[in-house]
């Protein structure tokens, strides 16, 4: 029995780690195994595999893994919902045996991101317009790039003049190539991209160290997110004293970072060496995740079609939330197993069988209408020479294989009670069928037997019983179903006629 | 290389034509032309391989054939269709059947057998194909004939069962606009039984082919637009192709659902795996709401422009679009549309987010959530997210047909509007604001979206502001904070960009007149007074200090109550405002002021009467000419002209009118003037210096003649012939001017006959006009008309001297509504002292940007002209996508203008001036004497010759040598 075999090592129910084992078709594939990004790209003959955009970061890929006909699709981290500078994650109805999707936020359903990107803005613009200075802190990839466009096309707009700082380091190498890389963006960059880069920013420039001490408004995004070390941290230092000032969260906080701190309320925190630092300046949240929320997995179920589900990166607990959900709505089976368990799927391949035109053509000939839901009936040979099948004409078979052709007759007596003579008797049978059978060519031969088709029909005396005659039809087996008939139809016996 | 350039550049973007002097047409000499069918066939014969036959076709169909011989090329074509074996040939033979059986005054029942005769034998599918397409072009150009159209939907359906989709497909578009529209009519009389055509087409929505498929709905669709009802049994077969693999076959079955949903909207439809039955919109509603979330981009767009107009709807339906639960953890969590509801109702004004102030409150039941929606939930919530932003300008449209139906919805609606503002593409902000002002109606802004809205008035694009501030002015706005709040940004807009001082004063006067009662208790504010302080006079021209003004006077309006706030300075700058800017601020009733209201009341409330009273008695005065000495005459239209220019520059709403008739009386001023000239006195025509008064006034009559005809919009027949008259006299006087001060009869001559041609000519154009110009000098022309024809040139200036001497002057009609087109260049703004550098033999891109009013068809009239120092003129033809329509009567041109030129040693100005170009001849109604049909069309499109009609703006250019 054919089947998938999917165990997770890392990602299992499971947040923070990745890695899953996949085999299927013979092959194994080891999907994210610590990379981020990146695959391994040692492919064989057999393996096909196909990337689909995923809007999460830049260059972010699902992937649809395909040995033969039995396919899995893995989506990595996936974001259904467009932002500034990327597209939505779009998959087509490529109908695979199983979906493997992350579930990060399995129980949430999300609110519009224009809320939160006008709220974002109208905090920045308020603060700059008082004349204070605005630090995000963030981390290189991501969430970055798509403030910093927001930002950047505001300003724009806005005609605002007041500078944007981006922090020196890993930020730049990673809107490098942004830069490079326009076309995995989404439509407006795309469009815009014939007057200009929108990664070259005009109103951002590269952060120094001095700059953070000038007077008057700014905005800085620095690294790293968390506020837990570096230039985030030490900008963070000289402004909190501040109330003009403000600091935006644009993401999610591990407990025990000053990020975390500030968000649940902590007015004075204790730097290293003993020093109270008061935070003057205010503090603000705003969730920027780039992950599908409930619905956007589903949506995705919805249009990739899969035939099973399987849920990684995710809690058990809101986990079975959504397997209840997606077996609900969509009716097929989901799976969430723990790291090192491994889920087992039967699959049905579909096997391909070649079909020869000729005869293809005739079949589609004797339907008028061809119906492409219905399944037919078809008469044929199956070859199955060195690894493949093939699907042909008897007659083409025969010749192929050398061999002759045996002939099967039917035949089938049919008493009648008839007192006229054999020639008359096979008359009347003559003038019966020709008057039932309007569609098919009777013919009655000069030797007084009568043919429907290929089907004979001769009349007998009966040997004991002069007033029954025997009818013999005869019919080959390709005829069965007309031959069948015609004898049914017979033993009903003739119409009496007037004589 | 550089000049080749150059010129690409401008094949590329715009048209330039040098401005020259349009040369007389040439006469053309028509020769007969030769048999087409004749030459075709023998092109044919010669043809030696299919691809030389290939050739000899495709040259032929370049060129038009006549009504007349299409019978006969037809003929020889389907001679060649039965020897040729090539199925390519066959293909163009049959494509080009299908081009001539379109021939206008060609019936082409004559073919239609031969045609279908050379189906039944063809075997190449793609030939097949193109026949049946040939028979549809035959069926369509026959609709009357119903035999025919049985005959071809029976070899259509036929010929459905072909193997190969491109055939089936045609068949199908032939079913579906042939197929009879009346259901089983028996015609076996015939021998050709009317079929069920729907029910043909309805078999193949289960073809094994998309395109088939997609060809089928199409024919449907084409079918109800024929007329013919649709079956309610249909809807389900539609809705199964809902799910369909390919994306033309679902956006066809979207409009087939909403079709079937239009003719039956009270059936009832059972739902699927319950017992309930709903309305079939309401089903269709959902259906169509649930494909706004399709995968394809183009079904998400065709599904939300259909969802605008099913209005039918049930309003829980409707409502269920903007709907969307939110939930974190499985615990339900307000959306921020929600929360900004509450705060404003529990009177707080929105604070900085905490963490946490969205922490999600209750548990939700895990059962109950529905993550797919079924139906409509949340399509617009999906819809005005999507990732392509013509799915987000469909849903807004889609929003804004729903709420004009809808005032609830509507302001269930609004929401989600107001976050559009905020849109990365332009379009779509711009669209979303126009929605608005739509529904403004229906709606009433709370003070956290008007906040939202008015954050946008900072928008560096000008199309955005000017929409938001049309939309301020039918905004309904709900407490005074908001009216002030409102004031607040509007002011700083005024101050960050100052060229928006008309929109932004004029959606003030509205703001103020639709809430009086708001700004009546913030007026001591706004002109800062104080009980007991007299504070410092603002001053006057203060465009922001207007600004206010103009919203408390027009507030002041209607509320009588509110002059008694005013200070003293006010009501000076009340009767100074109402006097400069009168359109902006209305007639005010101030009592108990006697010293303001004496000085000001006879400006108070004057009425349209009196003014255009004064405008027709002394136009009447000036009519009365005829007794008047020349003296007298001159002196009187120069007063006349004086006041009717002073009048219009008072009273805006004459400006037009009194312009117009100003233009006249001065083109009157300018003839007696000129045939006052010493010059005529003189026997001998020697005096060449004299004569230039008059040369020169005939070519500003001229001139002026042009600007009468086609800078002002609403001129009407019987102006245009007076105004042709007045040309017609410029003519003459030209042409006596010329006969004065040349030698030699030669070139007289030929402008003689040019004249006279000139007279025919407005005989037959205004030949039901000529009976209201008596006595006029066309009149007595066209009296002596046989005389001149015959006399020499001599005498026929004689006679137009004597007779333009003794002609009345004609009476204007005054128009009913005339404005003169007018544009301002607002940018470039010319004040600029950096020169434009470019290396030359290159080009530089100018942006320029302009308000035009009152133009016509300014996608065809308007040019911008470029000036270089050395003289030389550049015409530009903007793009028709360039030119903008805000509102009526207003366009606005954005353009951009490339500039070239050799090398210069140092920076210099080029002019840049918008020009209305004029045809004289394209306006004349087309009459029968007009040679043939071939000359219209470029009559239409040439420009006779250029008005200038707004400021010339100076651009400060440098082209530099190129570097080597």
């Amino acid at each position: 029995m054919p089947e998938i075999r999917v165990t997770p090592l890392g990602a299992g129910q499971d947040v923070g780690r990745s890695c899953i084992l996949v085999s299927i078709g013979g092959k194994n594939v080891m999907l994210d195994c610590g990379m981020h990004m990146g695959f391994n790209d040692d492919v064989d003959d057999e393996l096909e595999i196909k990337a689909y955009y995923a809007g999460h970061v830049l260059g972010a890929a699902m992937f649809q893994i395909k040995v033969g006909s039995e396919s899995v699709v893995y989506t990595g981290d996936y974001n259904m919902t467009p932002d500034r500078h990327l597209g939505a994650a779009w998959i087509d109805k490529c109908r695979p045996n199983l979906l493997i999707t992350e579930s990060t936020y399995a129980t949430t359903i999300r609110d519009s991101k224009r809320c939160r990107e006008r709220d974002f803005l109208k905090k920045v613009h308020e603060t700059v317009e008082r004349g204070g200075k605005v630090l995000i802190p963030v981390f290189a990839l991501g969430r970055a790039q798509e403030l910093c466009i927001l930002l950047e096309t505001f300003w724009e707009r806005m005609n605002l003049k007041v500078p944007i700082y981006f922090s020196t380091g890993l930020t730049e190498k990673a809107n490098h190539y942004y830069k490079l890389f326009i076309t995995w963006t989404n439509q407006k960059i795309r469009k815009t991209f014939v007057q200009r880069n929108m990664f070259e920013f005009k109103h951002i420039k590269a952060f120094d160290r001095a700059f953070a001490d000038n007077p008057g408004p700014m905005v800085v995004f620095a690294t790293p997110g968390m506020l837990h070390a570096g230039q985030s941290l030490q900008i963070f230092r000289k402004w909190a004293g501040n109330e003009k000032n403000m600091v935006i969260m644009p993401g999610y906080c591990v407990q025990g970072t000053v990020g975390h701190k500030i968000l649940s309320g902590q007015r004075k925190l204790e730097m290293e060496g003993r020093q109270v630092l008061e935070v003057r300046m205010q503090v603000e949240y705003m969730s920027f995740s780039a992950h599908a929320d409930a619905k956007g997995i589903m949506q995705l179920v919805g249009q990739a079609e899969p035939q099973s589900v399987l849920l990684v990166h995710g809690e058990a607990k809101k986990m079975e939330f959504l397997k209840q959900k997606i077996e609900q709505e969509f009716r097929v089976s989901c799976y969430m197993p723990a790291n090192g368990e491994t889920v087992t799927l039967p699959t049905n391949p579909s096997i391909p069988v070649g079909i020869s035109l000729g005869l293809l053509k005739r079949e589609m000939a004797q339907v008028s209408l061809p119906e492409a839901r219905r399944p037919r009936l078809l008469h044929g040979t199956l070859i199955m020479k060195d690894g493949n099948f093939r699907l042909v004409s008897s007659e083409q078979a025969l010749k192929e294989l050398g061999l002759a052709e045996h002939q099967l007759r039917f035949t089938c007596r049919v008493y009648l009670h008839d007192a006229r003579k054999e020639q008359e008797t096979a008359l009347h049978v003559y003038s019966h069928l020709k008057s039932v059978l309007k569609d098919h060519c009777v013919q009655h031969l000069p030797d007084g037997s009568v043919t429907v088709e290929s089907i004979l029909i001769q009349a007998a005396a009966h040997s004991e019983d002069p007033s029954t005659k025997v009818l013999l039809v005869s019919w080959t087996y390709q005829d069965e179903e007309l031959g069948s008939y015609l004898t049914a139809l017979l033993k009903k016996g003739l119409p009496q006629v007037p004589s | 290389m550089a000049a080749h350039l150059k010129k690409r550049v401008y094949e590329e973007f715009t048209k330039v034509v040098q401005q020259q002097q349009e040369e007389i047409a040439t006469k053309k000499l028509r020769l007969t032309k030769p048999s087409k069918s004749a030459a075709l066939h023998i092109d044919l014969c010669k043809a030696t391989s299919p691809a030389d036959a290939l050739q000899y076709l495709l040259q032929f169909a370049r060129k038009p054939v006549e009504a007349e011989s299409v019978e006969g090329v037809v003929r020889i074509l389907l001679e060649h269709y039965y020897k040729e074996n090539d199925a390519s040939v066959r293909l163009k033979i049959a494509s080009l059947l299908g081009l001539l059986s379109k021939t206008t005054g060609f019936s082409p029942d004559c073919i239609m057998d031969d045609a279908i005769n050379i189906l039944q034998n063809e075997k190449s599918h793609q030939v097949l194909a193109q026949l049946l397409d040939t028979l549809l072009a035959i069926g369509m150009k026959l609709p009357e004939n119903q035999v025919v159209q049985m005959r071809l939907v029976d070899v259509a359906c036929k010929h459905l069962t072909d193997t190969s989709h491109g055939v089936r497909n045609k068949c199908l578009q032939l079913l579906g606009n042939l197929g009879s529209l009346e259901k089983s009519v028996v015609r076996d009389a015939e021998g050709l039984a009317a079929r069920d055509v729907q029910k043909i087409i309805g078999d193949y929505f289960n073809d094994q082919d998309p395109r088939v498929r997609t060809a089928a709905i199409k024919a449907m669709l084409q079918l109800h637009e024929r007329g013919l009802k649709l079956h309610q049994t249909i809807y389900n077969q539609a809705c199964k192709l809902l799910s369909d693999d390919y994306e033309q076959v679902r956006s066809a079955a979207v409009r087939l659902i909403w079709v079937v949903s239009q003719l039956y909207p009270e059936s009832i439809v059972p739902i699927p795996s319950s017992n309930e039955e709903i309305r079939l919109v309401d089903d269709a509603f959902g259906k169509i709401c649930h494909m706004v979330s399709d995968g394809s981009w183009v079904v998400r767009v065709q599904a939300a422009k259909l969802l605008g107009s099913m209005e039918q709807v049930s309003s829980h339906f409707l409502e269920q679009t903007l709907d969307k639960k939110l939930m974190s953890d499985l615990r339900r969590k307000r959306t921020a549309h929600e929360r900004a509801k509450e705060l404003y109702s529990s009177g707080e004004f929105s604070s900085g987010r905490k963490w946490g102030d969205d922490a999600p409150k209750e548990e939700v039941d895990t059962g109950a959530v529905n993550l797919i929606e079924s139906g409509a939930c949340g399509a617009f919530v999906h819809g005005l997210e999507d990732e392509m932003y013509e799915v987000r300008i469909a849903a807004v449209e889609a929003l804004c047909m729903l709420a004009q139906s809808s005032p609830a919805f509507a302001e269930k609606c609004l929401d989600f509007l107001v976050d559009m503002f905020n849109d990365e593409i332009e379009e779509v902000r711009l669209q979303s604001i126009h929605t608005m002002r739509k529904i403004s109606n229906n709606i009433t802004l709370r003070e956290d979206q008007l906040d939202t809205v008015l954050a946008v008035l900072e928008d560096s694009s000008r199309d955005i502001r000017e929409a938001l501030h049309e939309l301020l002015c039918c905004t309904n706005v709900s407490t005074k904070e908001g009216i002030h709040l409102a004031l607040v940004e509007l002011l700083k807009n005024l101050a960050k960009y100052p060229t928006d001082r008309d929109s932004i004063w004029k959606c003030l006067k509205f703001l103020g007149s639709r809430h009086p009662t708001l700004v009546l208790p913030l007026v001591p504010e706004l002109l800062s007074t104080h009980p007991f302080f007299d504070t410092a006079e603002p001053d006057m021209d203060d465009p922001a200090y207007i600004a206010v003004l103009v919203l408390i006077f027009n507030a002041a309006k209607t509320c009588p109550t509110m002059p008694a706030l005013f200070s003293d300075h006010t009501f000076r700058h009340y009767a100074y405002l109402r006097d400069s800017l009168s359109h902006l601020v209305p007639a005010l009733r101030l009592p108990g002021r006697k010293l303001v209201s004496s000085t000001i009341s006879p400006s108070i409330a004057p009425q349209e009467d009196p003014s255009q009273q004064f405008l027709q008695q002394s136009l009447e005065r000036v009519y009365s000419l005829q007794h008047l000495d020349p003296q007298g005459a001159q002196e009187l239209l120069e007063l006349t002209i004086r006041d009717v220019q002073r009048l219009g520059e008072l009273q805006s709403e004459l400006a037009g009118v009194a312009d117009f008739s100003a233009t006249y009386l001065r083109c009157q001023l300018l003839l007696i003037k000129a045939l006052q000239e010493k010059l005529w006195n003189v026997a001998a025509p020697l005096y060449l210096k004299q004569s230039d008064l008059a040369s020169a006034a005939a070519k500003q009559i001229l001139e002026e003649t042009y600007k009468m005809e086609f800078m002002y919009s609403g001129v009407e027949n019987k102006q245009v012939v007076i105004v042709h008259h007045m040309r017609l006299q410029a003519k003459a006087l030209q042409l006596i001017v010329t006969a004065r001060t040349t030698r030699g009869v030669d070139s007289l001559f030929g402008m003689c006959e040019k004249f006279l041609q000139e007279v025919d000519f407005f005989q037959r154009c205004f030949i039901a006009d000529l009976p209201h110009l008596q006595d006029s000098f066309v009149d007595k022309l066209l009296d002596l008309m046989p005389r001149l024809m015959t006399s020499k040139p001599a005498e026929v200036v004689k006679i137009l001297q004597n007779t333009l001497r003794q002609s009345t002057f004609l009476h204007l009609p005054l128009p009913e509504q005339i404005h003169k087109a007018s544009a301002t260049i607002i940018e470039p703004a010319g004040e600029s002292d950096n020169p434009l550098r470019f290396t030359s033999g290159l080009v530089v891109a100018l942006d320029v940007d302009a308000t035009l009013e009152h133009v016509q068809d300014p996608q065809s009239t308007v040019k911008v002209q470029v000036l270089y120092p050395d003289g030389q003129a550049q015409m530009i033809h903007p793009k028709p996508a360039d030119f903008r329509n805000p509102g009526p009567g207003r366009h606005r041109l954005i353009t951009q203008v490339y500039l070239s030129h050799t090398a210069w040693t140092e920076p210099c100005q080029v002019e840049v001036r918008l020009l209305l170009a004029y045809n004289s001849s394209a306006r004349i109604p087309k009459s029968p004497w007009t040679e043939g049909g071939e000359m219209a069309p470029q009559v239409e499109f040439s420009i006779e010759g250029t008005i200038p009609f707004s400021k010339p703006v100076k651009v400060y250019l440098m082209p530099k040598p190129a570097r080597r």
